[in-house]
């Protein structure tokens, strides 16, 4: 079934797919990563840009958010870096994985319930991207998962895996911080960590990985967290060592219990 | 010898039946060729003592079987080659990717062979399982002073017993030719090659070339099935062989002396028993593997040599090399003569081998330094030797740490703590692991051997009070029975070796370290309990 939907995605996207590339290199070298460089006029920056929102997304901004990242988002030396051409995304991302407004000078602002409603978070989005323009939230087209999915595998792995894990589960950094799991991250979280490049993660901009490559991507994460391990349960996808601890523990944990009783029944 | 064997069963009273004169006559048969009913007679009567532990090397043994019969299902379908393929099985995120016959055919297994998968995870679930089941025993061993004469070769065939089965679990790691192994293959690259002068050869001597090579997968495919195999089913049969000369030791008790063993003859209670419990622990693999992923190679993908993973690790039992390397502090790498010295691999080559050694002829250098020549066959109680206990306490220490450097940066990411802290508290624990491990096993052996002469003596507190008649209170102590009291005073004796001149009447450097040493294991020790301490106390 599986093989079904591989092959008719296949066949039924070569030609949109090739569509998407042009019009997305046509589109996103105006904008997207290109403007993180040259900072040039974007194309990305939301077309429901008003007045109104970004108004309201500046009170929310000064109320919440100026302490740290300053009045007019301009960064305040040592305590928030500037925000001018962060862009829409990164305070999506942001604010709607709850990792801002930050909770306490960690080693690693994490991830917490978000503090705004998808309005709210909205307009402070529109306001910091009304400053400066930076790569915009990502077209739903790329959040399907209708991807290329095994060249979103090996993509992952080559440009993922060394920080995320092959299977996403996490893994260390240095000084304490680390890459978190991305089992259960939104389609579009993950499209915006990519563009924005949070904290230690690299920008992974629109020459470097397409916006294609980039839905490849998404969809072999969706791929993992909707089928689960076929070999049955998967221990945290946390390979070796949690195998090994599990027959240390369980396995031979259980065969030295039968070895006791049969030596109890024996005497 | 054996006291309990119970005699073998006379021909029954009633005329056979006709299903018992057909095995009458068939055993007859096959004995009058093969003069097969000797050995069944010397090793049914093979006595097996019932203490739990004595179980174990048992379920290394039944874990064995369960690895060759899974094995030869997978050899039917894998394919030991790095011949570039494209691959078209059913598993999709890798559809249409080029890997290696090897990758492909190990997915194939996987994904489209009836059972396939179930097998592979028994495989190496059996495999994990066989390790730690060999590890425990030899913990088992060692802690027991069952190693002692007339025993040391078997030490020193079940340590061949260990070293083969990791060589055996990390060559079938190695197999499938995914990213996992093929990141581990790169270890054990890069190792070979920090070997001074030579390295650089044997490295390209292995992989055929520069590493990844297209030659290590047919290599260690037949090393694995075959050369390794062989090795290992000869030192078994050794192993065993051996066990059964020896005979089992046993733990002291009413009746069981150096010279006998106690417990149940091999036929028929406990063949019954013990073929039972092969299918136990087959039952218990079958059931986490059916239950369980291990080694998810088709999230790992093909080798290639430009990903790595975060959180890639060696099997278990590789662990501790994977630790020492982890361990090394930066900057241990310099240029002399022209040459770069590795010193951050060079250590780790020469510490391994000497820890390895060192568990290897551990019977020979106790032997020597208690100058002990008795043969024994009662297994010691761990506090009864707290020298050893000790030694042994210090040896899993640093083994453990090793073992927890591999996983380093999953300590990290677990407990919330930086990678950095947890590297520099290991390679503090190291060095001071064993040393703390040492002293407080030491006391806590010297401790309990102390309490057991007390209760040997003045039986213990039964915690009933009791008002003299000239109002005194005393706490009534229950006295041991006799066979209880028996376990707690049979042990040998030790005490340190005098320095003697030899025959030219010199005192040699070597005697001086061996009574030294020799000192060292002995001078804290709570002598045994007399038969005239027992007998003076209930007067
Ligand atoms: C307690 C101080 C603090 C508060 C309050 C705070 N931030 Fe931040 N923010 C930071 C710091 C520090 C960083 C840099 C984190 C890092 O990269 O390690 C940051 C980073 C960011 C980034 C990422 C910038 C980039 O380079 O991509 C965004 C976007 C952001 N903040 C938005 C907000 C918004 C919107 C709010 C208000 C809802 C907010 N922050 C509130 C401290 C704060
Ligand atoms: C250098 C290491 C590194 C690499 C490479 C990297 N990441 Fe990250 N990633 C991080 C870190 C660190 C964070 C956490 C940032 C934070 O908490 O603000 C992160 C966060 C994320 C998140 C947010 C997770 C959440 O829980 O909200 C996603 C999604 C993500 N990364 C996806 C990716 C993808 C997809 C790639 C490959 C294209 C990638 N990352 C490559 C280090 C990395």
């Amino acid at each position: 079934m599986a093989k079904n939907t591989l092959s008719t995605a296949r066949r039924g996207r070569r030609h949109p797919l090739a569509t998407i590339a042009l019009i997305v290199i046509g589109l996103v070298s105006t904008g997207g990563a290109y403007a993180l460089f040259s900072s040039t006029a974007s194309a990305n920056t939301p077309a429901s840009t008003t007045t109104a929102t970004v108004d309201q997304g500046k009170k929310l901004f000064a109320a919440n958010c100026a302490t740290c990242h300053g009045v007019n988002a301009g960064g305040v030396a040592g305590v928030g870096p500037s925000l001018y051409g962060v862009g829409a995304a990164s305070v999506d991302f942001q604010v709607s994985t709850g990792r801002m407004p930050l909770a306490n000078q960690g080693v690693q602002a994490e991830q917490k319930p978000a503090q705004f409603t998808k309005d709210q978070i909205s307009a402070l989005a529109t306001y910091v991207a009304s400053l400066s323009p930076g790569p915009g939230i990502p077209d739903a087209k790329y959040l399907k998962g209708n991807g290329n999915l095994a060249n979103g595998a090996e993509l992952f792995r080559i440009n993922c895996a060394m920080c995320h894990n092959v299977a996403g589960a996490g893994g260390a950094l240095t000084q304490g911080k680390f890459a978190p799991t991305l089992s259960g991250v939104l389609p579009v979280h993950v499209y915006e960590a990519m563009v924005s490049g949070p904290q230690n993660m690299p920008v992974f901009n629109d020459k470097n990985l397409t916006p294609a490559q980039k839905a490849d991507v998404i969809t072999y994460l969706k791929y993992l967290d909707q089928n689960p391990s076929p070999g049955g349960i998967d221990l945290g996808n946390l390979g070796p060592v949690s195998e090994g601890l599990f027959i240390w523990i369980f396995g031979l944990g259980a065969i030295v219990g039968v070895t006791i009783w049969i030596a109890a029944k024996a005497n | 010898m054996t006291v309990s064997a119970p005699p073998a069963p006379s021909a029954p009273a009633v005329a056979p039946s006709r299903g018992s004169r057909f095995t009458g006559a068939a055993a007859n048969y096959i004995d009058e060729r093969t003069s097969i009913s000797g050995l069944v007679k010397e090793l049914g009567r093979k006595i097996f003592p019932d203490h739990w532990s004595f179980m174990l090397g048992e379920v290394a043994l039944y874990s064995f079987v369960v690895i060759l019969l899974s094995g030869t299902f997978l050899t039917f379908f894998f394919q030991p080659s790095m011949t570039e393929v494209v691959y078209n099985g059913s598993y999709v995120p890798l559809k249409g990717m080029q890997m290696s016959a090897a990758y492909s055919s190990t997915l194939n297994i996987s994904f489209d062979i009836r059972g396939g998968l179930l097998f592979r995870q028994i495989h190496h679930w059996a495999a994990l399982l066989f390790i730690a089941a060999i590890g425990l025993h030899m913990l088992r061993v060692y802690f027991t002073g069952a190693f002692r004469k007339p025993r040391e070769i078997n030490w020193v065939i079940g340590f061949v017993l260990f070293i083969l089965a990791m060589a055996e679990g990390f060559t079938g790691y190695s197999l499938p030719d995914d990213l996992l192994s093929g990141n581990g293959l790169r270890i054990i690259d890069g190792l070979i090659k920090g070997i001074p002068v030579i390295g650089t050869w044997i490295s390209y001597l292995l992989f055929g070339g520069e590493f990844p090579g297209t030659k290590v997968v047919a290599m260690f495919f037949s090393i694995h099935i075959l050369l390794l195999p062989a090795i290992l089913v000869a030192a078994l049969g050794a192993h065993l062989l051996l066990m059964v000369i020896n005979k089992h030791t046993q733990f002291a008790g009413p009746g069981r002396t150096n010279d006998n063993v106690v417990g149940v003859p091999i036929l028929p209670i406990f063949a019954a028993k013990a073929g039972g419990f092969f299918f136990v622990v087959f039952g218990v693999i079958v059931l986490i593997a059916s239950l369980f992923t291990i080694n998810p190679i088709w999230t790992y993908g093909p080798y290639d040599p430009s990903p790595v993973s975060a959180g890639t690790q060696p099997d278990w039992y590789i662990g501790f090399a994977d630790g020492a390397l982890r361990l090394i502090p930066p900057g241990w790498e310099f240029v002399w003569l022209n040459h770069t010295w590795s010193f951050n691999i060079i250590v780790v080559i020469l510490v391994l081998p000497i820890f390895l050694a060192a568990v290897a002829f551990y019977p020979f250098i106790e032997g020597w330094i208690t100058g002990d020549k008795r043969e024994h066959h009662i297994a010691q109680r761990p506090r009864n030797a707290p020298a050893r206990t000790a030694i042994g306490a210090a040896g899993v220490t640093f083994y453990a740490v090793l073992w927890a450097a591999a996983s380093s940066d999953l300590i990290a990411t677990h407990f919330h703590v930086s990678i950095e802290g947890v590297i520099h508290v290991l390679q503090a624990l190291v060095f001071l692991g064993p040393i703390i491990a040492y002293i407080v096993t030491k006391r806590v052996c010297i401790g309990l051997q102390k309490k057991d002469r007390e209760i040997a003596l003045h039986g213990f507190e039964s915690g009933r009070i009791v008002r003299l008649p000239g109002g005194e209170y005393v706490e009534v102590h229950e006295q041991l029975s006799d066979y209880e009291r028996w376990r707690l005073v049979s042990f040998d004796e030790y005490e340190p070796l005098m320095i003697r001149p030899n025959a030219q009447g010199r005192i040699t450097t070597a005697q001086r370290t061996r009574a030294a040493l020799s000192r060292w294991f002995f001078e804290d020790r709570i002598m045994p309990v007399t038969k005239t301490e027992i007998e003076q106390q209930h007067h």
